[in-house]
């Protein structure tokens, strides 16, 4: 790994954001209007709710938390269609690139986009809507790290689909988080969902995050084995997208599809 | 099958030119030098070091510029040879940078985004991008096509010098016979994937009974 070279992923990056507002802006303004939407929502529930249950920290959180992953995610497919959008795959895989040090470019690139969207958040949430982190204590720390990885594991794989099918597959890859949502338990215990689903959700990480986030607000405390297999899960989902887009790039390579992208055939 | 039983060499300070109807396999053979298609059999070897095996090596002392092949319109001109100067770790990058927009007569557009720039400036950043590391091997496809003959005639001659002095090899390919026979050492002329004649663009149309290249080329082509 050359540590230039994935600078240079980086920077391109930052060089197209800093140069573009139309870039800039949906970095925080979409979590911004989730922050202030759940914000008053919740607002609303605890003002009609005869219950002492307090729904800022159980949906904003959530939504907080939930709004990470996404910006994560698609932090990391935005860097690649960036290299889609502007047809440089030749100049990028004709080069000494590894495919490492590139996946490892977008994802610093990820984390520097995500971070702003994830600061925006913080100040709103907690400075409007009265959101306090410390409420989740240490667990937060590996709720956003599970976070974290597994969105970074959908935004490879993400990447290795468009790589895959061309560049109209990208319409597959932004709902994913959406699709993803119900089997998360994102805003409802996994209890609440039907047998076949609660097997799907024990293979999502996220699903690990937010019943966590409910047994704390509950006055409970994390289950750190719980958190243990969330975090090892996730783990395994970045590694295994990391196989999968070399997979793809070396049937690329071997089929001759990366130097006839544009032409979208998948044989 | 694009290309089959293709064998030949570029040595230093020479200049080949890789010459074919369209579809004789040219942009197949440079995809597959650049390791971007994967030879079903066979072994590409840059500097002794096979492309296969040590794909980053073999690829640090290669370059190349295609018409097909523009730098990312959204970043200006400074922006890319950055970018790719990082990617291709070139040491002292803000010298070089400065020296190449010199060389292409870019210094105007430093701060221009390349989309907005003329084709022919385009190649011109394409160029001095393909330069950037100083390569070994320097992979030209069509490199003059959008230029106008007296920027093309410096262009050649840019390379020329360029091979000269840092001990470059490389491969052009053209439709342009003129441009050939003035810049080019020796030619393989390709048709259905195969090297069909090799020799000196100023010798070999005499050696076949023609008068000049254009004529081999055509009654290759139509064979």
């Amino acid at each position: 790994m050359t540590a230039s070279r994935t600078t240079a992923i980086v920077l391109r990056h930052l060089y197209l954001v800093s140069g573009s507002p139309a870039r800039v802006l949906p970095l925080f303004a979409w979590v911004a209007i989730d922050m202030v939407l759940w914000g008053f929502i919740t607002k609303y529930l605890n003002a009609v709710s005869s219950a002492a249950f307090d729904f800022v920290p159980v949906f904003l959180g959530a939504v907080l938390l939930w709004d990470f992953f996404t910006r994560v995610m698609h932090g990391v497919t935005m860097a690649f269609m960036e290299d889609v959008w502007s047809r440089n795959f030749l100049n990028i895989f004709a080069s000494p690139l590894s495919i490492s040090e590139y996946v490892s470019g977008l994802v610093l690139s990820s984390i520097a986009t995500s971070s702003v969207g994830l600061v925006v958040m913080l100040v709103l949430a907690t400075t409007i809507f009265g959101l306090s982190f410390l409420a989740y204590g240490l667990a937060l720390i590996l709720f956003l790290l599970v976070l974290f990885l597994f969105g970074i594991a959908l935004g490879i794989l993400g990447a290795a689909v468009v790589l895959r099918f061309g560049p109209a597959s990208e319409w597959f890859i932004w709902p994913v988080p959406a699709l993803v949502s119900p089997f998360a338990g994102v805003f409802y215990p996994i209890s609440t969902l039907p047998h076949w689903m609660q097997y799907i959700c024990l293979l999502l990480p996220p699903s690990y995050v937010f019943e966590n986030v409910r047994a704390i607000v509950a006055g409970g405390a994390a289950s750190v084995p719980e958190l243990i297999v969330g975090t090892s899960l996730a783990i395994f989902d970045v590694v295994l997208a990391c196989w999968i887009f070399v997979h793809v790039y070396r049937h690329s390579v071997r089929t001759g599809l990366i130097a006839r992208y544009s032409a979208e055939s998948v044989s | 099958m694009a290309v089959d039983g293709i064998s030949f060499e570029v040595a230093r300070n020479e200049i080949v030119g890789l010459l074919g109807p369209n579809g004789a396999g040219k942009t197949t053979t440079i995809n597959m030098i650049l390791g971007i298609l994967e030879p079903t059999s066979g072994s590409i070897r840059i500097e002794s070091i096979d492309v296969a095996k040590q794909r980053s090596k073999a690829l640090e002392c290669t370059n190349f510029a295609a018409v097909y092949a523009p730098l990312p319109g959204n970043l200006t001109v400074y922006q890319n040879l950055r970018v790719f100067g990082l990617i291709y770790a070139v040491d002292h990058l803000p010298g070089r940078i400065h020296g190449l927009l010199k060389e292409f007569e870019l210094e105007r557009f430093r701060d221009v985004k390349a989309g907005v720039l003329s084709s022919g400036e385009q190649t011109r950043l394409c160029l001095a991008k393909a330069m950037l590391n100083e390569p070994h091997l320097l992979l030209l496809d069509e490199p003059t096509a959008s230029l106008d003959p007296a920027t093309a005639q410096d262009i050649r001659a840019k390379i020329r010098e360029f091979a000269n002095q840092r001990q470059c090899g490389v491969l052009w390919t053209s439709h342009n016979m003129y441009e050939v026979e003035d810049v080019c050492d020796r030619v393989l002329l390709l048709a259905r994937g195969k090297i069909l004649l090799e020799g000196d663009p100023k010798t070999l149309p005499r050696q076949h009974g023609m008068d000049t290249l254009e004529e081999l080329f055509i009654a290759v082509a139509r064979e």
